[in-house]
């Protein structure tokens, strides 16, 4: 850099250098080859905790009822089995091989953008433009698996973004353009665009700690944001009074929000060492940033259904919901997450 | 050797629409789009029995084909347009091996042959198919029509059920397959499709003593309500 570029660029350069010193950053390495192996034994481990968590609530509910037979615990059960179901597909999506993992994600965004597109309203005569809608997933996430950044940070939000108004105005309906057009550039945005930070998580290889690339930060990201939901959901149940968004979430309250995001704050400070780079420093922040962020991504999807009008964003989870209804907190913590870790280490 | 031709393909066409229903119905129905069902017990299995969904797309067969188990594949007959589906060859022979369709002409033939030109019953197919207990597929709308808009429902259903009164109607509304490949499109863009099962309707019960019309407009109005949480806002 020439001295002409003046002191601020130079202050700016020495104060992120500064932040980086402080919270004890490890030294950034270039060109590494995706970690090897790609299922690293600490995630063993962690998808070991998750079916013991599972075991527990299974025989946590099948224990009441046998205490309160006269209870009802149908719903319950249902949202556990499911719960299965999804850990065991994560599992077996995760379990083979880095690109088989992105196609399976790929696959998550295909159906959640499906799902979007049956929720909103859509224009008849917008039939072709949403095929091109839709290419954008199968390119966004190869350009995953080319590990090609810098297209995949701007693909949708720029190219995209200019080439969907422009294949509508071809096909010459301008009534309802406006929301046609900005609907689906929301749907690309969220179901596309931000799912698939996870699946670059994947390709990130492992520095500071070698079990803490790829699969592993996935499975971080992805345990405590849905762990987050149940945390906030069991806080706000046992303890919860004051309303967060009464108009949008009546059952979101305060005490399950800060209850939520204590408890996953500590989850992440004691899983950050298995599975991630991390220090205490910024794993406590990223904690707080899961918490926060599950709870406004959950309430972001809650706002779209309620001016829809619907309850519920689909019905591919028996118990849960539409595959929306799950997901909706990773809308917002992927892409922060994965941004927190690429500034930090990469 | 004709008689030795049409025993092979009496053999094979239960697996050929086995085959079709497993390699084309259900990866466009649950995979390219994907199917929210309602009440699936109500789903007749055992034939005879009609099912009457509203008519939207092509796929809206492709949907029936998918919510039926397979094992009863075979004995689900989709009834459609002769002067349609066996204009050419190929097309006849795709839609009466694969999808087994009972084709009917929609406007009366003559009998060939027939010295005094008596019509002939084009329900004829319909009427052998319920009599060999198999379920028959039947769109009242006749046609596809406006996408995601209902028509007024042909009278046929009501002829078959006067005929059959013990024979149970099943209306069925779907939701979604018009907007997925509307008439005169071939690619269907992926929608989550809703499909809602009513309760049977027979004739000794809902045609208020033998009224043809009475029982259609019961009939609509089962396909109206089954119709009415699925009516979403757009922007057209």
């Amino acid at each position: 850099m020439s001295n002409e570029a003046g002191p601020v660029r130079k202050t700016l350069d020495a104060s992120q250098q500064a932040i980086k010193k402080t919270i004890e950053v490890v030294p950034r390495k270039v060109n590494e080859a995706i970690p090897k192996p790609h299922f690293p034994e600490a995630v063993g481990y962690a998808f070991l905790g998750a079916y013991l968590i599972l075991m527990f609530a299974t025989a946590l509910v099948w224990v009441r009822k046998r205490i309160y037979p006269e209870r009802d615990y149908s719903e319950l059960k249902l949202r556990i089995k499911t719960w299965w179901i999804i850990v065991v597909l994560t599992t077996f999506a995760l379990g083979f091989n880095t690109y088989f993992s992105i196609f399976c994600l790929a696959f998550l965004s295909f159906l959640a953008f499906k799902e979007y597109l049956s929720l909103v309203p859509t224009r008849r005569a917008d039939h072709r433009v949403l095929l091109w809608a839709y290419l954008a997933i199968p390119i966004q996430y190869l350009l995953v698996g080319a590990e090609w950044y810098g297209v995949f940070i701007i693909f949708i939000p720029v190219y995209w973004f200019l080439f969907m108004p422009m294949r509508m105005v071809l096909v010459g309906e301008t009534k309802g353009f406006l929301a046609a057009v900005g609907t689906l550039q929301w749907g690309l945005m969220t179901c596309v665009f931000s799912l698939s930070h996870m699946a670059y998580l994947l390709v990130l290889p492992a520095t500071g700690n070698p079990n803490g690339g790829g699969v592993a930060l996935l499975f971080y990201l992805v345990f405590l944001t849905q762990f987050n939901d149940v945390a906030q959901y069991v806080w706000g149940k046992r303890f919860g009074r004051v309303k967060v968004t009464p108009s949008v979430s009546p059952n979101k309250t305060i005490e399950g929000l800060v209850g939520g995001v204590m408890t996953t704050t500590l989850l992440a400070l004691a899983m950050a060492p298995w599975l991630t780079p991390m220090g205490h420093v910024q794993a406590l922040a990223v904690g707080v940033l899961i918490g926060f962020g599950g709870f406004i991504g959950d309430v972001t999807i809650s706002a779209i259904k309620r001016d829809l009008g619907l309850k519920d964003s689909g019905s591919l989870l028996p118990g849960h919901g539409g595959i929306l209804d799950r997901i909706d907190s990773l809308t917002f913590t992927a892409p922060v997450f994965f941004h927190v870790i690429y500034f930090l280490y990469y | 050797m004709h008689q030795a031709l049409d025993a092979v393909n009496e053999f094979l066409r239960p697996w050929l629409r086995r085959a079709f229903a497993v390699c084309v119905a259900w990866p466009i129905c649950l995979v390219v789009l994907g199917m929210n069902i309602r009440h699936r017990t109500r789903l007749p299995l055992k034939g005879p029995a009609i099912v009457t969904p509203n008519h939207n797309s092509h796929l809206d067969t492709a949907a029936m084909l998918t919510i039926f188990p397979i094992s009863v594949i075979p004995k689900v007959r989709p009834v459609a347009a002769a002067d349609y589906f066996l204009t050419s060859g190929l097309m006849a022979w795709f839609s009466l091996n694969f999808v087994g369709i009972i084709p009917i002409m929609r406007k009366r033939p003559r009998v060939e042959g027939g010295l005094t030109g008596v019509d002939a019953d084009p329900l004829q197919g319909c009427y052998d198919a319920l009599e060999r207990g198999e379920i028959l597929i039947i769109f009242p709308e006749g046609t596809r029509g406006e996408p995601e808009r209902m028509q007024e429902l042909k009278s046929g259903v009501a002829v078959l059920a006067s005929k059959f009164p013990q024979v149970p109607v099943v209306p069925i509304f779907m939701h979604g397959l018009g907007k997925a490949m509307p008439k005169g499109s071939f690619i269907p863009v992926p929608f989550f499709v809703d499909v809602n099962i009513g309760t049977p309707m027979r004739w000794e019960s809902d045609s208020a003593g033998g009224d043809k019309k009475a029982f259609m407009a019961e009939l609509g109005s089962r396909m109206k309500i089954l119709s009415e949480k699925y009516e979403r806002p757009d922007y057209d």
